[in-house]
Formats: C-alpha cells, structure tokens, sequence
C-alpha cells in the first residue's frame, strides 16, 4: 500500500540534485562557447601583436573616422528613436483608436524584415533613379551614399527597440496615475514629465541601450546605403569586415573590440544605474 | 456646490452606458451611487469629474453649464478605485502635487505648501508618513493619503470610486467613519460609487440605485428600504 506521508526533506520546488547539476552544467557551457569565448577571442586577436600595434592600427585616419561616425550616428539615431518609441507607445497605451493594430504590427517591421532589404529599400526610394532622388539631387541633398543615408538606415532597423520595451510596461500601468493628474489640475505635459516619464523610467533606459547598441553594430542595412566609401562612410562594423577582407586581422579585430568595448560599457552602465537607484527601484515596485 | 444632471447619456461604441438619466445633488450632500458592476455607477462619477464626456445632456455646477469644462476646470477631488498614487513620490509630494500643479502666479510658497500638506496629513490622521513612500503603506493608510491630495487641491466636490472596495472589513467600517468626518468638517458636496448596499444606506444621505445604465431609485435609505421602488431595487438592497 501506498504511504500517503512519505518525507521530502527539500522543498517541493526543488529538483534532484543529479537534474539539478546538468541543468547548471549545460547552461555555463553554453555561455562559456556562445559568449565569453567569442568576446575573450577578439580581445585576445586585436593583441596578438602587443598593444602598440593594436593602437597604432586604431589612430590610422580610416579607423577614427570609423569610429567617428558611428559614435555620430548612434548620438543622432538613438535620441530619435526614444522620441518616436515613446510616443509610438504613449499613443498605442493610453489612447484608443482606429488602426491600433495596424500601427503595432508596423513598429515590428523593422524586426521582421532583413536589413539588407530594407537599406535597398532605402536606395530605391532616395536613389537618382526615382523621382524623389532626381529632385534631391537637382537640389544638391545627398542621401544615399552619405551621412543622411546612414542615419535613416540605422534609424529604420533600431526603430522598435524603445516601443517594444515600453508598450508592455505602460500597459499594466494603466491609465489611473495620468487620470489622477489630470484631476489634480496638471497640464498633459506636466502628467508627461511627471507621471508618465518616471513610471517608464527604467523601461526607456533599457530600450535606449539596446537601440544604441544594435545602432552602433548595425551592418546589413548600412553597408547596402553607404556604398563603403573610405574614409567617408564607412561606420565600424563596415571597416571591420572591409579591414578583415584585407587579411589585416590586427586592425580589424582592433576595431571590433573598440565596439565590443563600447557595448560593454552600455551594458555596465546600466547595472550601475541600477545598483545606485535599487532603493527606489524597489520603494516604486508595483504595489 | 450643488450639482444637477439633465438628460446625460453616454455611449461607448454602440454599447449604452447610460441611458438618459437625471438626478439632483444638493450642495453639501453625501451621495452613494449604488448599483452592481455595469450599471453605469461609474460613467456618470467619471463624466461628474471631466474624465468621460457625454454623449448628450448636460451637467450644470451651482447652475452654470459644466458640461464642456475640461477635467483641469472642473476642480474635482478625485479618489480613485485603487488609489492611483504616485508610486515614485513619498506621500507629501503625492498630497503636495495639486498645489505644484497650480499655474506660477496661483502657486502658493514652498513654505505655504509644507503647512498645508501637513495640515492635511493631521487631517487623515496620519501626520508623520510624509516622508514614505506609498508602497511602505497599508491599504487603509494609501485610501487617506488619496483623500488628502483629492483635498489638497481645495475642490469643488468629492469623487469616490469604489473607495472601500480594496479594503477588508474592519478597516471599511473605520474608514466610512472617517470620510463621514472629513465630509461633515468640509461642508464638499460628496458623491461616492458603491457596489455595497451596506455601505451606501450606512454612509450617504441620499441614496441613487442604478441598474443597466438606469436610476432607478433616489431616496434617503431609509425610504429605499421602506418602498423600494422596483423589484431589483428591492432585490439589490435586501442583502
């Protein structure tokens, strides 16, 4: 006959520990090969030939206007698109209207289409053979194949980011701290900045760095836009494969760990604001 | 601030919320809008505070027309269902946000601010919270902090939703007290929704049964109880 007590020294939750060391296993492992391994191989390929030659590849004019640019791009792009996001998802949260859902599924484009496409796209629209690229020409406006091009490029494929993380947030918040506000007597925009704005805080800062950090590592749409001019409009990750493709492996693997570096320190700021802010993070958790 | 209601009516879509209902509210009054979920209870307390707007009729304040005035103009206070605290300020920024609110040339001194948020913190018998933030505060504690900012902003009337809903019962029948006092120490004409028969024919003056939309009684409770006037009337108020 069955025991109907029979003991469980570990809580219910628990799996045994054989489960429990696979599990743990499998997962260092493949952090170990997906990501630490990779990243430690860069590093470890930019300085194969000591330090000096890593930096002195760097401060080649071709390297700093790499990075130049894609610094600029990035300061141009993001600040944009957290505009956009916010409102994007301000309007789709706390409004109803016709064409929601349409609007929702449009954000998500960028997700779902290949940057490749949507940089030829781009070309087509702006280039001289349409009539939009005739006039812009005729009036002296370079899109393609310059600055502009870049940034609408970079600009369309990170457009979600900052909607995608703010949307489900605004959601559970709902609508009543806007709506107590208001009867409190603030303007729309004084509930924005001072409602609105600190629930979502923490929402907008990661999809502000995850925007920047696909905007700074953007490749397929870029390189369809650009045309790879040297010196000119060549970002980053375009020097990178240009440099690697000239079997100048010290340069390239130089700039790939500057832009590793730079993803590094987004992602460090981001658990620093977070460990410096946890008091009120966890003082304005959901009641 | 008397408040009188002509022929309102509010449609969402193509489903009725309120048909066209009228109703009378004397200054000064306590009135409990009764009525099970979806009977339309809180539309009309939303269109009263300027956070729906009708679809036809009109709402006059002390007999002027109120029906267009945006939701800033109306000087409601406003308590809503679960509270709707500011979660990232501490209580006295919470109470103090009407008063900040207020364009410069209306907007009191800081110190101004400080002596009346704090007379208001006396007020709901809480002085010393003022520092903490809403999380830090018991259900009970959060529904005085939200009837002490609705005050702040010196309203015209009072607007409850729901304001006992979340709480248990030993804290209810304290805080009907409560609010009892506050309404009889401010004179503010006072309308509260409820979906509690006990709770409205204890608390309010003047009680207004609604139905799908409808009133369908408005009596003091006492005579609610003696002649109901329909058989859901007399049904919904038996419990």
């Amino acid at each position: 006959m069955a025991d109907i007590t029979f003991a469980r020294r570990t809580p219910v939750t628990t799996e045994p520990r054989l489960t429990r060391h696979i599990l743990i296993g499998t997962v260092v492992v493949l952090i170990t090969i997906l990501l630490f391994a990779p990243l430690i191989a860069v590093f470890a390929e930019a300085l194969r030939q000591g330090a000096a030659a890593s930096v002195q590849s760097l401060a080649s004019p071709d390297a700093r206007s790499a990075i130049q640019l894609t610094l600029t791009v990035a300061a141009i792009a993001v600040p944009l698109n957290a505009v956009f996001g916010i409102a994007a998802a301000w309007a789709i949260t706390k409004f109803e209207f016709r064409g929601k859902a349409f609007l929702i599924t449009l954000i998500d484009l960028p997700f779902s289409v290949s940057p490749v496409v949507a940089g030829l796209a781009l070309v087509l629209l702006f280039g001289v053979n349409s009539s939009l690229g005739a006039w812009l020409v005729a009036n002296d406006l370079k899109i393609v194949f310059a600055f502009p091009g870049i940034v609408l490029a970079t600009m369309f494929v990170t457009f979600p980011f900052v909607a995608r993380e703010l949307i489900p947030v605004m959601i559970e918040q709902g609508r009543a701290e806007e709506e107590a506000a208001l009867t409190l007597g603030a303007s729309g925009w004084r509930t924005f900045f001072t409602v609105t704005l600190p629930n979502i805080r923490w929402a907008l800062l990661y999809g502000v760095l995850l925007c920047n950090a696909r905007a700074m590592g953007e490749f397929g749409a870029v390189a369809v836009i650009s045309g790879k001019i040297r010196g000119e409009t060549t970002t980053m990750p375009i020097m990178i494969e240009m440099l690697y493709n000239e079997y100048l492996s010290v340069a390239a693997f130089s700039l790939a760990a500057v832009l590793a570096l730079l993803a590094l320190v987004t992602l460090t700021l981001k658990s620093l604001l977070e460990w410096r802010h946890a008091d009120v993070l966890a003082a304005t958790r959901r009641h | 601030m008397n408040i009188e209601i002509e022929r309102l009516a509010k449609e969402f879509g193509n489903a009725r919320a309120l048909h066209p209902v009228s109703l009378s509210i004397p200054s000064g009054a306590l009135i409990a809008l009764l009525g099970p979920s979806g009977s339309g209870k809180t539309t009309l307390l939303r269109i009263l505070g300027g956070l729906e707007f009708p679809t036809s009729g009109r709402v006059l304040f002390d007999g002027d027309d109120a029906t267009g005035l945006s939701v800033q103009e109306r000087r409601a206070g406003f308590v809503f269902q679960h509270y709707a605290l500011f979660k990232h300020m501490t209580v006295f920024e919470n109470v103090a946000y009407g008063l900040r609110a207020r364009k410069r040339h209306e907007r009191p001194a800081e110190v101004e601010i400080g002596r009346r948020v704090n007379q208001l913190l006396d007020l709901i018998q809480l002085p010393d919270i003022g520092p903490r933030y809403t999380s830090q505060l018991s259900g009970g504690q959060r529904q005085r902090v939200a009837l002490a900012r609705a005050l702040a902003i010196e309203p015209r009337m009072l607007l409850l939703d729901e304001p006992f809903g979340a709480l248990d019962a030993k804290v209810r029948k304290e805080l009907r007290q409560g609010l009892r006092e506050i309404h009889d120490r401010t004179g503010l004409t006072t309308v509260f929704v409820t979906h509690d028969q006990e709770e409205a024919m204890e608390l309010a003056d003047l009680v207004v049964v609604m139905s799908m939309g409808r009133i369908e009684q408005v009596g003091k409770p006492a005579d609610i109880r003696a002649e109901p006037a329909s058989d859901f009337v007399r049904d919904f108020t038996a419990a």
